[in-house]
């Protein structure tokens, strides 16, 4: 009992941790159509840069401690947005239309660069910034089962992103214009929605999002070179598995990957990583377009 | 290329030639470059495999799937089944990564585009999850392969070394002419047909499903040899030949030889392993950001390739 209480805790907060790098990835490739590889950079800028902050802040060792919990999103947005939009406006728009393939090699070139930018800024020793992690103490749940507040604020953090992202999206004209772009770019831009504009937008925010993640993440870490490349692929499994381009396509398949992955971890440890590419080839080879994609007409 | 060009084509003679200079250049060039051109035309036999799916428009980033079982065949087959031969592990190691993909082309070929690529990282990130895990194969650090014997042969030291590099200048030579009759046979031709356009292929009659299966079992079977000669060069064997990381290098060699001749992986295998080696000395923090500058310039200004450089005489309209 106390086996399958914590699979299924452990495995909401690695659901929502999954959710939270995924969701970025999967916005931008729903209006975009770029399966963005550099997103795990992203991630790797937002938790070194939060990393940096708060550790810088704690060593001064003044000042309410608390604040360090809300440096982490502002970091988030400062590093997210500046990397998001140099990109987007430097090199991305200049490729737009291209096939969907190249583009995942232009990401992956992408990656490569920041990946090195990343060791260049930070240097390869290990980052800590475990103090707004210490800061929410534990909770006991059941019988000897201690989780870490901050973890389970995650699933939270997670939850209310997704609302966000869902009330934007269908409440909003902002994102019902998403939508038309997201559902036939061609029409919309006939009915005269900015894409390039709504492209910049997307791309924006979803270099946030990539950057909230590592951000939030920093503090559960150390933060070393080489977590961006690690990320991207769990990310990939998620979106894919869900159906690329929809929210709530990520959030099934992080609560599938994420309670898979915590299964396997509780019950037989060594097919851990198996299990998670596992899940994702089952679900492709099933429903290739994923849980909730659309399946796209052949064109002659 | 027309008919006429295949009969009168310079391809297999310039083989010839280039294989015997190699051949030749084992008594006269260092250690260090012979071991460095083992290594490179190992790796370029790899990226073949990566180049003629990408003839047929598919572009897979798990290409270091067949690689690593290419390898660890020779390791596993040295180590537990006591073959000591290099041509028989060679043999062995290509044959499982050809039973892998036949296990798994028939599901990997009905997928296109990004699909595949991700299809296809998901496996061998699979394959890399199961020998991370595993502490008999040595979990990360992987396990040495023994030096093989040929023929009953065993060569010590310097000569051991020579042996392994002129058997990989063999295995590619005769790789190349066999792809190269085979790009320019009808079926290789079919599978660019495919990739302009699939659907009419149908109309033709053709069953493209089977055209993209027989190239994904034989760039499997090619990137399994690629795999096998590098584990019997470098005498380790370890998971990171797996990682998706390693898939993304062949796909980058590809782009910078270019896809339009047997050849081209061959010189960006060379030229690529060359410029590591340099950039590792000079700067070795800056060498996947040279990478990735290089593989967008390549993409902007040069995407066919640096072939694109040597075939200047026939401009093609088709991309």
């Amino acid at each position: 009992m106390t086996t399958i209480f914590a699979i299924l805790i452990d495995g909401a907060i690695y659901a929502s941790w999954l959710f939270l790098v995924a969701a970025g990835l999967t916005i931008i490739y729903g209006v975009m159509r770029v399966l963005n590889m550099a997103h795990g950079s992203f991630y790797a800028i937002g938790a070194y840069s939060a990393a940096s902050l708060v550790s810088w802040y704690f060593s001064g060792n003044q000042g309410n401690a608390y604040w360090s919990l809300l440096m982490l999103p502002a970091c988030a947005l400062v590093a997210g947005a500046i990397i998001g939009i140099a990109i987007e406006q430097g090199l991305l728009r200049f490729l737009q239309g291209r096939d969907e393939i190249l583009m995942v090699i232009v990401t992956y070139a992408l990656l490569l660069i920041l990946e090195d930018a990343t060791k260049l800024i930070w240097g390869v020793n290990p980052y800590f910034a475990y103090q707004p992690y210490r800061l929410l103490g534990r909770t006991s749940i059941g019988e000897g089962l201690r989780f870490a507040n901050y973890d389970l604020a995650l699933i939270a953090v997670a939850i209310l992103i997704g609302l966000v992202a869902w009330f934007i999206l269908n409440r909003t004209n902002k994102g019902r214009l998403l939508r038309a772009v997201i559902h036939d770019r061609e029409i919309a831009i006939a009915m005269g929605v900015n894409v390039n504009a709504m492209f910049a937008a997307t791309f924006t925010i979803g270099a946030v999002l990539g950057a909230l993640a590592g951000a939030l993440t920093a503090p559960a870490i150390s933060v070393t070179p080489g977590i961006g490349v690690e990320v991207i692929v769990l990310a990939f499994a998620v979106v894919v598995v869900g159906g690329l381009g929809s929210i709530g396509g990520a959030a099934v398949g992080a609560i599938l990957v994420g309670l898979s992955r915590s299964f396997a971890v509780h019950i037989a440890p060594e097919i851990e990583l198996f299990v998670i590419y596992g899940v994702m080839f089952l679900v492709l080879a099933i429903r290739p377009q994923g849980l909730f994609g659309q399946a796209l007409a052949r064109r002659i | 290329m027309s008919l006429r060009n295949y009969f009168s084509s310079p391809t297999e003679p310039a083989l010839l030639l280039a294989a015997a200079v190699f051949v030749a250049g084992a008594w006269v060039m260092p250690a260090w470059l012979a071991f460095l051109l083992t290594l490179a035309l190992a790796k370029a036999l790899v990226v073949l495999g990566v180049v003629i799916q990408m003839r047929a428009g598919l572009v897979s980033f798990g290409q270091a799937l067949f690689y690593c079982i290419g390898g660890y065949g020779v390791g596993l087959a040295s180590q537990y089944l006591g073959v000591g031969d290099a041509f028989a592990l060679l043999a062995l190691g290509t044959v499982a990564a050809l039973l892998m993909a036949l296990a798994c082309g028939w599901l990997l070929t009905r997928y296109r585009e990004i699909f595949y690529a991700m299809l296809t990282l998901a496996l061998s990130m699979i394959l890399y999850g199961v020998l991370v895990k595993s502490s008999a194969l040595g979990s990360t650090d992987g396990f040495n392969v023994s030096p093989p014997s040929f023929l009953g042969w065993v060569p010590e030291g310097d000569a051991r070394k020579r042996t392994l590099y002129l058997l990989t200048v063999f295995v590619a030579a005769a790789v190349a002419m066999g792809f190269h009759r085979f790009m320019v046979s009808s079926l290789g031709r079919v599978t660019e047909a495919v990739r302009e356009n699939e659907i009419r292929v149908e109309y033709l009659g053709l069953s493209p499903q089977r055209m993209l299966f027989a190239n994904y079992v034989l760039a499997a079977g090619v990137s399994g040899l690629g795999g096998g000669l590098t584990a019997l060069a470098s005498g380790h064997i370890d998971p990171d030949m797996a990682i998706w990381t390693t898939s993304g290098e062949f796909v980058f060699i590809a782009i910078l030889g270019g896809t339009g001749h047997v050849v081209a992986p061959f010189i960006g295998a060379i030229v690529f392993s060359v410029l590591r080696t340099f950039a590792i000395q000079e700067a070795p923090n800056t060498w996947q950001m040279t990478l990735g500058i290089t593989l967008l310039a390549l993409i902007l200004f040069l995407p066919k390739g640096l072939w694109s450089l040597v075939d200047r005489n026939k401009p093609e309209v088709s991309a």
